[in-house]
């Protein structure tokens, strides 16, 4: 890992040797290459044709939110997983601030879904806390059950939204 | 005053204080002594009381229309209150006119009218309006109580209200309940980008106002029991806290300076400070904020979610909703945050505990087996009893005399979003009497105010 990391690395500074700012501040392959060492690019054109959302980067490539059980908060196998992979985005690029919303579905009383939310948020933001990800990087917010990501009063609905999701809220890729 | 009131739609209270209220000379002759008109309302599933409310007499067409609306309204609240059953006006007999000499008994017992409201209205030298009313036993033909009330042309649909309290308290017993309002969260658009605004009106629906425009999600307000104030929940900018809102001047202010999520809050019952949750690194415990010193102060230290605090009337303890034993379950505590003890027992999960104003009950909502329902029990945890029941129930409030409950009702949602309907219904204290109170969109989340004054 750390060798194919280096030879990344090492490409993305040929290719910074010889490319105008703005394009090196528009790479799209971040995936896994710190190069925090390096001086930090300047910040891209905001009308960059080819700069990929880091939001977009997030759900598209790293997924962007784990599930819950019914009234709990622990964290599943699948969410474990999930949250390891978040880690590494986020280790991997340094710039990016997130906020992880906390959601509930709908079967719980408005006042105590929120609590419960928050709950989900935390875990999902101390677990990342937990694999290095620290700094004041990661903000929680809870929607209870005001937000549900998918219509519908049966088992798959709930199921969906019971979630925490990540948002990116500011910064760009690496 | 028209024009004050255009302006901030709530004039209403402040004309209060030109309200003068005189009672009428009992002039009623003495009757051979007989079972006093009453109702019980501690007994459920009772027979509305059969009652002739006439149109309020005028002599002039200025008054006429207000003095038949007059009635209109009255009837309403009784009507609504199960309790009371107006008759047809059209089997009445006796004229409003020569009702204001003296009714003639014989031809509202005829109809089995067993209470008989009569009155007139009438301008003042000065512009105001007078309204006499008088609230007759048709059996006994004895005057019950009457009264003569001032008010601004613009007032008088409170004059109807604080007549219909009159005749609910005469003849229950207890304090009514019609001159009052609700404020609510009214609801439009698909349940996954609800649009949520704070909206007010009497508990009749009559002068509806939205309070909001919906650009920030808002939640669970509460009114104040002393001032024109609302708590709420407000995610202006993405930042969920606790706020107050000024009903007559609409100002907002974020009650507090916390770092994490504030909600659940609600007033003390003198209304000098605010009992909510703080949520912080996913641990939410109960918090008090003095509205006059802006100080914080912790009640309770647990790592569960302590959350929907709600004081007894007196003010010595809060009961709240924790799920420190494993589930959601209902607790009493002393106002400090001492003394914490567990008060539900039965199956499934409670939340929501809210402390009548008469200090007797707490309704709850309670999950179990996939249904909601709203309910009762003793502060002490004894006597349960679940008032209504469906997919989904939450979030009952008092009416001020702590005799009716409403709550809101949501429907299952279909995949394609169609369901999902969100409204407001009204339930007695005794199970019976469920009705829906009419909102202009869905509706939640619900809070009645106290009595005005």
């Amino acid at each position: 890992m750390r060798m194919k990391l280096l030879g990344l690395m090492a490409a993305l500074l040929l290719v910074a040797g010889c490319e105008t700012p703005a394009d090196e501040g528009a790479t799209t392959e971040p995936s896994g290459a710190e190069i925090s060492d390096a001086p930090p690019p300047p910040p891209p054109a905001a009308t960059a044709p080819d700069v990929m959302d880091p939001q977009e980067y997030l759900v598209v490539n790293v997924g962007d939110r784990i599930f819950f059980d019914f009234d709990k908060s622990d964290l599943r196998p699948d969410a474990i997983d999930q949250l390891n992979r978040q880690a590494d985005f986020l280790k991997a690029n340094g710039a990016l601030t997130v906020v992880i919303e906390g959601h509930c579905d709908e079967r719980g009383t408005r006042e105590y879904n929120l609590a419960l939310g928050d709950r989900r948020a935390s875990s999902a933001a101390q677990y990342l806390e937990s694999m290095g990800v620290g700094g004041g990087r990661v903000e929680t917010i809870s929607y209870g059950k005001e937000r549900p990501a998918v219509l519908g009063s049966n088992e798959d609905a709930w199921g969906q939204n019971r979630r925490a999701v990540m948002v990116v809220k500011a910064g760009m890729l690496s | 005053m028209g024009i004050d009131r255009m302006k901030t739609g709530f004039s209403a209270m402040a004309s209060l204080r030109f309200i003068f209220m005189t009672a009428l000379i009992l002039a009623a002759s003495a009757v051979a002594a007989r079972a006093e008109l009453r109702i019980d309302i501690t007994r459920g599933n009772i027979d509305p009381m059969p009652v002739a409310i006439t149109d309020f007499y005028s002599a002039d067409t200025r008054t006429a229309a207000i003095g038949r609306e007059l009635s209109e309204v009255i009837a309403a609240d009784l009507e609504r209150s199960g309790l009371f059953a107006p008759i047809d006006q059209r089997a009445f007999i006796q004229s409003n006119e020569s009702l204001l000499v003296r009714p003639r008994f014989s031809d509202w017992r005829v109809i089995n009218s067993q209470a008989l409201v009569s009155g007139s209205v009438s301008y003042e030298q000065d512009g105001r309006l007078k309204f006499e009313f008088r609230l007759w036993d048709v059996f006994a033909e004895t005057q019950m109580t009457g009264f003569a009330y001032r008010t601004p042309r613009n007032n008088w649909r409170r004059v109807a209200h604080i007549i219909a309290d009159a005749i609910y308290k005469r003849i229950t017993g207890e304090e009514g309940y019609f001159d009052s309002r609700i404020v609510y969260v009214a609801e439009t658009g698909p349940h996954t980008m609800r649009i949520k605004r704070l909206a007010i009106m009497d508990q009749d629906g009559a002068n509806h106002k939205y309070l909001t425009d919906g650009s920030a999600l808002v939640l669970t307000p509460r009114f104040s029991p002393t001032r024109q104030e609302i708590t709420y929940l407000s995610y202006f900018n993405d930042t969920p806290r606790v706020y107050l809102f000024d009903i007559n001047t609409g100002r907002q202010e974020m009650l507090g300076a916390f770092k994490g999520m504030t909600f659940a809050p609600r007033f003390s019952p003198d209304g000098n400070s605010v009992i909510m949750s703080y949520a912080k690194d996913g641990i939410s415990n109960i918090w008090s904020m003095d509205l006059r010193t802006r100080r914080a102060r912790q009640i309770t230290n647990h790592p569960a979610i302590d959350t929907s605090p709600s004081f007894a009337p007196d003010g010595r303890q809060i009961t709240f909703n924790s799920d420190r034993g494993g589930t959601q379950q209902l607790y009493v505590m002393d106002a400090d945050g001492g003394n914490v003890r567990r008060i539900s027992f039965g199956q499934g999960r409670y939340a929501t505990p809210v402390w009548s104003p008469r200090g007797d009950l707490i309704a709850f909502t309670k999950f179990y087996g996939g249904r909601f329902f709203t309910g009762v029990m003793r502060p002490d945890g004894t006597g349960e009893r679940l008032l209504t029941e469906s997919f989904l129930d939450e979030a009952p409030t008092w009416s001020p005399n702590g005799r009716v409950l409403i709550f809101f009702r949501q429907t299952r949602t279909t995949s394609s979003g169609a369901g999902g309907v969100t409204k407001v219904y009204s339930v007695d204290l005794t199970g019976y009497n469920l009705r829906q109170v009419k909102t202009p969109t869905d509706a939640s989340d619900t809070a009645w105010s106290p009595l005005n004054r």
